[in-house]
């Protein structure tokens, strides 16, 4: 008797979980930890589900700093995510290990992605193929302090539009004590933060130069046009005395605690900057040079689809990437974490670009580079070497310029699969 | 012992047949070692495959080009040429043993030093102690994040404060070349010095005072007293300490990565140690096999600097 119910039980319940699984489909999501974009994808995740009642998909996060081993080890193991997020400078990595699908085109037509996409879209493209695509995109502003900038007698609501008025206005805000130490910044200098993209995208490019050729695969910056932008930022230092690197131990805290009247930092920084209570901040495009030369520096986190979804798996994967760059999804990713749409009509609409804080974004993302970085932090590293053998060690410009050239190409090759 | 063995002689016997019982058959020595060995097994098995397996998993991948992602290749020797050509390898390796060599010395005669007169002290003995083992107990990180603040120029800095105040020159502390490594190093050494008070006031504690007795009725003055008897009687805690201790700072990382967070092992990699640059390798480019190739060098440098200690400060005979 005992035993009929238990096979009974039994029965009953393999057929159930076989019921379901003809019914539904299960496909796994993964991202970093960060509380804001966790919020919104799991608000993406019940519309999406509302929408497709045979589709559960189920959100995995892992800390930032160890997400790409996650999964990279999980792909070894072979039970990695169907759809998952990766950062736009990955992608060779991922290519090369055959983490990623490319998107198929009758889901993602190219001429589509090209023509609706704000063009840095192009960094998710290698051969013909498409690999992913991003919900939201960050772009580079200039953060101002408006009570400093009334402090110096500088107009609030009128921000430097060039590098001169730039320089002017920070040296008219740094401040310093008796015995010459600096109390207030009139910049932020932080190599380790946004400035070795502002200086590798922007700044080099100003003064008439280009940071890589090759599709960022030679290092081009070894020039004229590099050694001006590498005098330009360090002077700003060493001669206009308007910051200094490591003020209150990184920029966006020195700016946080109202102690520099300006800073370049990304989107990702509006939701740090929107709980200061104690002075009113705005945002303006990146300085232009004297003939009015723009550039800024655009990145972003794109999705895509695991190399072994397949059937069913992958039917749904390609439904879920298509809802989460959607118009209406940027609309929930903006609303909750504060990134840029990456659609140029869910972006560019009259409502952002009247937003005193979104508009220098997404006015910056008009002619926004993306650096294809191959290994992002050594790149990165190699920037504040070079940064800091002026700085500290009294190196000459263009001896620091060569050693990073140098350097720096041999990251790059090393890093090429 | 004898009342053990009888019982168990004699627990043998009832059954008659002298095949059917484990203890018959096997001597009371055996059934011994078999119960001690039965016990060990789970350690040793435990250790065979969560330490010995990928020692030896390490020391094959530091031959291979393994990135994660691809399968590896073997690659000879490239991985080692390359990392002796490395000019990053050797600023790290000097690195590392400027910490060892300087860290160790100052760490242990500061830690004997306090150990030696907090001895004879009375006075909230036990009070003055725990303060001294209260840093052992806090996570690195966040006493590296408390120092690192610390340490900042003016307006945050306290240490730069107070020498304003004192009208000492600022320092720049850990935004420079020179001094980063000892800022760091002052924060380690200060870090373990609780552990090694306490292990060395344990040493002076075991010396039996009858020699103290005896020396001074001899006539002895103190410094003889502390050359003669307490330092060579306090070898065994001396040995120990100074294996420990070089072993820690050969693997120093936590205050360091935590102190330089955004330029690790900066300034221009003035104060990254060995295991940093093994970190880096590893989890920020990939590059698994040369990774290995380094823990294989640090695993060597750690084997010969104790096993040297241990020569040069064994008992002499």
């Amino acid at each position: 008797m005992r035993k009929a119910t238990l096979f009974a039980g039994l029965v009953a319940g393999f057929s159930t979980f076989a019921f379901n699984a003809a019914q539904a489909v299960e496909i796994e999501y993964w991202q970093y930890v960060f509380d804001t974009r966790v919020k919104a994808m799991d608000q993406l995740i019940t519309e999406f589900q509302k929408a497709n009642p045979g589709i559960t998909v189920k959100q995995v996060t892992f800390p930032y700093a160890d997400y790409q081993t996650r999964v990279i080890a999980a792909n070894m193991a072979g039970n990695g995510p169907d759809v998952m997020q990766l950062f736009y400078g990955w992608l060779d990595k991922f290519v090369a290990g055959g983490l990623l699908a490319p998107l198929p085109k009758d889901a993602f037509p190219h001429a589509k992605i090209e023509s609706d996409f704000f063009p840095i879209v192009k960094a998710m493209k290698r051969g013909d193929e498409y690999y992913g695509l991003p919900t939201a995109v960050r772009s580079l502003a200039l953060f101002y302090n408006k009570k400093l900038f009334t402090e110096a007698g500088l107009d609030p609501n009128n921000p430097p539009k060039t590098l001169d008025e730039y320089v002017a206005a920070a040296q008219k805000i740094a401040k310093r004590d008796a015995s010459g130490n600096l109390t207030v910044e009139g910049s932020t200098l932080d190599m380790g933060g946004q400035d070795h993209q502002w200086w590798r995208e922007v700044l080099i490019r100003q003064f008439g130069g280009v940071p890589y050729t090759d599709n960022d695969q030679k290092v081009a910056y070894n020039s004229e046009a590099g050694i001006k932008a590498l005098k330009f930022y360090t002077s700003l230092q060493l001669e206009k005395k308007i910051g200094a690197a490591g003020f209150m131990d990184e920029g966006q805290a020195a700016f946080r605690g109202g102690k520099a009247g300006m800073t370049i930092d990304g989107t990702f920084r509006l939701g740090a900057f929107k709980s200061i209570k104690d002075f009113e901040w705005g945002v303006t495009e990146l300085p232009a040079n004297a003939q009015g030369v723009r550039s800024n520096y655009a990145s972003y986190f794109a999705n895509g689809i695991s190399a072994k979804a397949k059937g069913e798996e992958l039917e749904a994967s390609k439904k879920f990437l298509a809802y989460i760059t959607s118009p209406a999804a940027m609309d929930i990713w903006l609303k909750t974490v504060g990134e840029l749409p990456a659609l140029r009509s869910a972006a560019l609409t009259e409502t952002n670009l009247k937003d005193p804080i979104y508009a220098p974004f997404l006015k910056g993302l008009e002619y926004a580079h993306t650096t294809l970085f191959m290994d992002e932090q050594a790149q990165r590293q190699n920037a504040i070497d070079m940064a800091n053998r002026v700085l500290l060690q009294g190196q000459s410009v263009e001896d620091s310029i060569k050693q990073a050239a140098a350097a720096e190409q041999e990251i790059i090759d090393a890093a090429k699969p | 012992m004898a009342a053990i063995e009888q019982q168990g002689a004699a627990s043998g016997r009832p059954g008659g047949s002298p095949e059917t019982s484990f203890g018959d058959r096997f001597s009371m020595r055996t059934r011994r070692l078999v119960w001690v060995w039965s016990f060990l097994a789970l350690p040793i098995l435990f250790y065979a495959i969560i330490r010995f397996y990928p020692t030896f998993q390490a020391f094959y991948l530091s031959f291979t080009n393994w990135d994660l992602l691809r399968p590896a290749k073997l690659i000879g020797f490239a991985n080692y040429i390359k990392l002796f050509k490395d000019p990053q390898f050797w600023k790290v390796f000097k690195n590392t043993f400027t910490y060892l060599i300087i860290g160790t010395p100052i760490s242990l005669v500061t830690a004997f030093t306090i150990a030696f007169f907090l001895d004879r002290v009375r006075f909230m003995h036990s009070f003055i102690r725990a303060l001294y083992f209260l840093p052992f107990l806090t996570t690195a990180a966040a006493m590296a994040w408390v120092w690192r603040w610390f340490y900042q120029p003016p307006p945050i800095g306290i240490i730069n404060d107070v020498f304003g105040m004192l009208g000492i020159p600022q320092q720049p502390f850990i935004r420079s070349t020179d001094q980063a490594l000892f800022s760091i190093m002052v924060t380690a050494i200060w870090a373990g010095l609780g552990f090694q008070i306490i292990i060395f006031m344990a040493g002076l504690r075991a010396i039996p005072s009858t020699f103290y007795e005896a020396a001074r009725i001899d006539g002895l003055g103190e410094w003889a007293i502390l050359r003669k008897i307490t330092l060579p009687l306090l070898k065994p805690t001396t040995v120990f300490l100074v294996v420990f201790s070089s072993i820690g700072f050969l693997r120093i990382f936590d205050q360091v990565y935590n102190m330089t967070t955004n330029d690790p092992g900066g300034p221009l990699g003035s104060t990254k140690p060995l295991v940093l640059m093994i970190y880096q390798t590893a989890f920020n480019s990939y590059a698994m096999g040369y990774a290995a190739a380094q823990t294989v060098v640090l695993f060597t440098i750690l084997l010969i600097v104790s096993l040297l200690q241990l020569w040069i400060l064994r008992e002499k005979k």
